[in-house]
């Protein structure tokens, strides 16, 4: 009986959930198990829909290979599940821009910024970004060490378990349930889960690489694997806590005080480092070579960045913490191990716009290389924008401003943004066996869009945060403050305004994608002209 | 698998290894990027040897500049503290009348009420001192209690209905449900909307202003001008804390809203307050 386990599985784990809503200590914890009911009857429903007396080997099943192939259908699903929380997150982003530039907006209790904020973060970064990372780890490590995923069905389980935890943390948030650590509000419960998907991750990714039957492991699975164990320990350590009640929504944490800020920012710098920066750095070894079709461009240096960049971004954490109650020493720390941390992160850069020395010319006529390079120039301007911005002269300045919106975000739009469309406009074609995308007009159009979209947004942001510091900080020459906060957060409203425009561009960009991926996987392609015109024919010599 | 290999386009070799197609060059680390790397070590180690930078057992080094944050700024606020003490001790220690009549002391006072205010005061009564419903505008010469020097410093000192001080201005004026029927209070309501001009139902106006003199005269005057002694507002001049339409008079008639200002001497001293009260009298309705 296929599936016959799952659902029973799920049974039981619904059956858990209907009890946790009955003996609820807080009400939150109540609907929030509801939630999770209602989740777990609705895939046992599918799931019983599909269910199949007939013997497993007689099933004929669109897309599902033998034993020997590769394992590509929980790739397809997860490019889907990347392109869809990819196009949420970034609309509740724009919505908390218009929350921020319109209040009215804010629709009480369960729409108001305070919620959607961690709702946009959490989609964009989790969602978008960590099925993303899950899907092509999964691509590529399957490829890059010639074996079929390792466990079976477990590369289900990580799948199906982490959108599961992405729909707990969303209408965790929505329903008001925050823990209040940055990027990492989900309380204990959702985290335990998290835990499990993650060591599941864990498992399927170190088998696949102990069984490859290439004799080295490739540079894109160390960054890979370096994401996925500094993630596990980040996640555990951060969210150490003590729950109220085993069957409530609340929790206290294990650390008190700055040691607390201190843990949080340990984890939320390396969530940056880890999750956005040494994640995608596997994606873009991977995937800018095999675009551009050239070799990467040094060994050494692919060697001597990652052992310095795992190095050093452990240690950058309190740079977070600049004029705080952290005491001055671990601030010094914070702040010198991120000027140290430069270099190390260019390397990536470094690497992956060389690999397209001998292809450049393919700038002009495929915009997926287009929207590569970007993605790492990007990433070279952000990754030298926050060693700057950790000097304490500067962050006295930029600290609690919208520039750090700016810089968080000329990281994850241009850099994990545009690395991980190029990634998916080259896996489509080649997980559904389409001869090429649907329209690779489309994609000049969506890189436009984002690149405009970009430029507008973290423009606006730096020319919002540096004029917010100022107006902080201005005294006049009696040494009186001279404006009220208020008075700085009424000056921010026409730049909340174009940001919210320059967002809207990217989700536009975005949308434009997601046609485009369809079409392709639907098998369309669209008669259009090339990119770069007509080349002509060769003509014999006369 | 190791055996030699070069990149056509390059020249260079790679390291023999192949991945799913993907190679990779032998090329040496760019130079620049090593000089830099070190420099950026070399830098930080210096800013470890001068600033504290690494834990010991029960305290950190210290760093060759002796560097604390918290004696930065401590050194900084004293700095500010001794450029401004002339003024804040003279402030501190004159009265009113004395530091108004002072050019210099004036000036210096009400800079600094202003910068108090932006900090204290504007979430409340907005960044212009604009008021906000419920909250007075402090720009114009409507005065609740009174709009000379001393009178604005009394009631910043001890606020208003602030059940901290005994000394707070307090006057509460009853919830008339209880008192009149409800066709009196909307007599009572459309005579003092007509009071500032507004049309009204010029027949319920006439027997409300009966109701008023019988029930309100008292606090609020005959003429309805009010009476500051008491906190009983001017109904006459088409100033409203809660709302000038009849619907909303006759709300505030029915179940007054009091509104609470804390005293501020606890929280900000003497000499603020003072500054506070210059600055809020030079706004433009003083008296």
């Amino acid at each position: 009986m296929r599936y016959g386990a799952e659902i029973v599985g799920i049974g039981v784990f619904a059956f858990l959930a209907l009890l946790g809503a009955a003996f609820a200590a807080d009400v939150a914890f109540q609907q929030h198990m509801w939630v999770l009911f209602a989740v777990l009857v609705i895939s046992a429903a599918i799931l019983m829909r599909n269910i199949s007396f007939a013997p497993k080997a007689a099933a004929s099943i669109p897309f599902r290979e033998g034993d020997t192939a590769y394992m590509d259908d929980v790739v397809r699903y997860g490019t889907i599940a990347t392109m869809f929380w990819g196009v949420v997150g970034l609309l509740v982003g724009v919505v908390v821009a218009l929350q921020l530039a319109y209040p009215d907006l804010n629709i009480e209790p369960w729409f108001n910024f305070g919620r959607m904020r961690p709702l946009h973060t959490s989609a964009v970064i989790f969602a978008f970004g960590g099925n993303a990372l899950i899907a092509t780890s999964f691509y590529v490590v399957q490829r890059t060490s010639r074996a079929r995923l390792f466990g079976g069905n477990l590369a289900w389980f990580v799948f199906w378990g982490y959108q599961l935890f992405i729909v707990m943390a969303a209408t965790g948030y929505l329903l008001g349930i925050t823990q209040s650590r940055e990027y990492a509000e989900p309380e204990w419960y959702v985290d335990l889960w998290l835990t499990l998907v993650w060591v599941a991750y864990l498992l399927v990714f170190l088998g696949t690489i102990i069984k490859r039957k290439e004799p080295h492991i490739y540079v894109a699975n160390w960054f890979y694997l370096s994401f996925i164990v500094t993630i596990a320990m980040l996640h555990v350590v951060n969210n150490l806590a003590m729950p109220v009640s085993f069957v409530g929504s609340q929790s206290y944490s294990a650390f008190a005080g700055v040691q607390d800020a201190l843990t949080q920012w340990w984890y939320g710098h390396n969530a940056v480092g880890f999750f956005l920066t040494a994640g995608f750095l596997g994606m873009m070894y991977y995937f800018v070579p095999k675009q551009a079709g050239r070799p990467v461009y040094s060994y050494r240096l692919s060697i001597i960045h990652f052992w310095a960049l795992i190095f050093l971004y452990i240690w950058a954490g309190p740079h977070h913490l600049h004029y705080t109650a952290l005491p001055d020493w671990a601030q010094t720390l914070g702040m010198v191990f991120s000027i140290m941390l430069w270099m190390p992160s260019w390397g990536g850069m470094i690497n992956g716009l060389m690999t397209l020395s001998g292809a450049w010319d393919k700038l002009r006529t495929d915009p997926i290389i287009r929207m590569m390079v970007l993605a790492i120039a990007f990433y070279g301007m952000s990754t030298f924008e926050g060693p700057m911005m950790s000097i304490k002269a500067v962050n006295s300045l930029s600290h609690y401003t919208e520039w750090t919106i700016g810089h968080v975000h000329s990281g994850a739009l241009g850099w994990v943004g545009m690395i991980s469309f190029g990634a998916i406009y080259y896996m489509v074609p080649k997980l559904w066996q389409r001869e090429r995308l649907y329209s690779l007009r489309l994609v000049t159009w969506h890189f436009w869009l984002a690149t405009l979209g970009i430029v507008v947004y973290a423009a606006v942001m730096w020319v919002a945060g540096i004029q917010q510091g100022l107006m902080w900080r201005e005294y006049d020459d009696q040494g009186f403050l001279v404006y009220s906060f208020a008075e700085s957060v009424a000056a921010m409203k026409p730049y909340y305004i174009v940001r919210a425009i320059g967002g809207l561009m990217y989700l536009a960009g975005a949308i434009v994608m997601a046609w485009n991926v369809y079409m392709t996987i639907r098998g369309y392609q669209r008669e259009e002209e090339p990119i770069g015109g007509y080349v002509p024919a060769a003509q014999p010599a006369e | 698998m190791s055996k030699e290999h070069i990149d056509e386009v390059s020249g260079v070799s790679t390291t023999g290894h192949e991945w799913d197609g993907i190679r990779e060059l032998n090329n040496p680390l760019p130079r620049w990027w090593v000089w830099t790397f070190y420099a950026t070590i070399v830098w930080a180690i210096g800013y470890m040897i001068f600033y504290p930078a690494w834990p010991l057992i029960n305290s950190a080094t210290t760093g060759v500049l002796g560097y604390s944050s918290r004696a930065e700024v401590r050194a900084e606020l004293d700095a500010a503290q001794a450029a401004k003490g002339d003024y804040v001790a003279a402030i501190q220690s004159m009265d009113l009348a004395g530091i108004m009549a002072d050019d210099n002391l004036r000036q210096f006072a009400t800079a600094a009420g202003a910068a108090a205010f932006k900090v204290n005061c504007i979430q409340c009564h907005g960044s212009g001192a604009q008021g906000s419903p419920g909250y007075p505008n402090l720009n114009d010469d409507e005065w609740l209690w009174g709009g000379d020097i001393e009178a604005i410093h009394q009631t910043i000192t001890h606020g208003i209905r602030f059940a901290a001080d005994d000394d707070t201005r307090l006057s509460e004026m009853p919830a008339f449900a209880d008192i009149l029927e409800p066709d009196q209070i909307k007599q009572v309501a459309a005579y003092v909307v007509s009071l500032t001009g507004t049309p009204s139902d010029a027949a319920l106006a006439e027997t409300g202003q009966t109701v008023f003199a019988e029930n309100c005269a008292a606090c609020h005057g005959d003429d309805a001008t009010g009476m500051r002694d008491l906190g009983a507002p001017n109904l006459a001049d088409a100033i409203w804390l809660y709302g000038g339409s009849e619907a909303e008079i006759a709300q505030q008639i029915r179940a007054p809203k009091h509104g609470v200002m804390p005293g501020w001497t606890a929280r900000l001293g003497d000499a603020t307050v003072k500054e506070l009260a210059v600055y809020v009298h030079s706004l433009g309705g003083g008296e």
